[in-house]
């Protein structure tokens, strides 16, 4: 257990700095919705090398603290439906054990889009989110896979840690 | 040994979501309704509507210059513009409802509307 909680906050610091990075350095290309995500590499490592538990809490800190320092509290609805979503999709294809680390973040950076479009039916017409999904499902797809390439780089060396 | 980071099935997974990207925009696209009037606004107050069936050029008033409006084969687009980033001019010929073209310079907006159909918001 005491492993267990060790790990959770060494990963939750990880990604909560990872979220800092970017907020310094935006990666936006103007669009608004765009990000690297970069914090999502902590999210794909943690799948890849623990559980599914410790994922789900490093996600879920990490997006609670952003939250309240880096980005308004408004979007909070948004990064959590992105991140869930996001989450399920990458740990169920990891689990079918057929796709490496990219393809899992490809598919989790295009979810997390999804995500963020169903939460924004709350505020916006339907019409007008869905306009918008393609161009983001493709740049969540395209910034996952670049996330996922260093993803996999890092689950072959840390591998040997056993965290 | 070396080790591909990307397996067949990560290159398929990835293939499938443009795919379903792009077929969803394509979708979208086809199933937007084409516009019958194109409706200029400048400085947000309506100036003046033409429609899209009849071909026209007009010269438009914006403010602190003008904009060349052409309809032609049912679409709209800005000939000439003496604004000084002329991206209204570069912009794609619209048709279907929504489309707009927007001069930022000139405060001139032209925006695509269907049959009949009332301004969204009227400020008076």
């Amino acid at each position: 257990m005491t492993k267990r909680i060790a790990r959770c906050g060494l990963l939750i610091a990880l990604a909560f700095v990872f979220s800092y990075i970017e907020a310094i350095f935006p990666f936006s290309l103007g669009i608004p919705g765009v990000k690297l995500g970069l914090a999502n590499l902590v999210v794909v490592i943690a799948l890849y090398l623990t559980d599914l538990p410790t994922a789900a809490v490093v996600s879920a800190v990490r997006m609670l603290l952003v939250g309240f320092t880096f980005s308004p509290p408004s979007t909070l609805l948004f990064s959590f439906s992105g991140g869930v979503f996001s989450l399920v999709v990458m740990w169920l294809l990891s689990r079918t054990r057929r796709f490496g680390p990219v393809g899992v973040s490809a598919a989790g950076g295009a979810a997390h889009n999804i995500g963020q479009c169903i939460a924004a039916l709350y505020v916006l017409t339907p019409a007008s989110v869905f306009s918008y999904l393609p161009l983001l499902m493709i740049v969540g797809c395209l910034t996952g896979a670049v996330i996922g390439f260093a993803a996999d780089l890092l689950v072959q060396r840390l591998k040997s840690l056993k965290l | 040994m070396e080790r591909s980071p990307l397996k067949k099935a990560d290159i398929l997974l990835i293939a499938g979501i443009l795919l379903a990207a792009v077929v969803l925009f394509c979708t979208q696209w086809l199933l937007a309704p084409r516009g019958e009037t194109v409706v200029v606004s400048v400085n947000g107050e309506e100036i003046a509507r033409y429609p899209l069936h009849t071909a026209v050029s007009v010269t438009l008033e914006g403010v602190g210059g003008q904009n060349r409006l052409v309809i032609e084969n049912g679409t709209a687009h800005i000939e000439e513009a003496d604004c000084p980033d002329k991206l209204c001019a570069q912009h794609t010929a619209i048709s279907h409802v929504g489309d707009s073209i927007v001069c930022l310079p000139h405060r001139l907006t032209v925006t695509v509307i269907g049959s009949g159909e009332a301004p969204d918001a009227v400020v008076s």
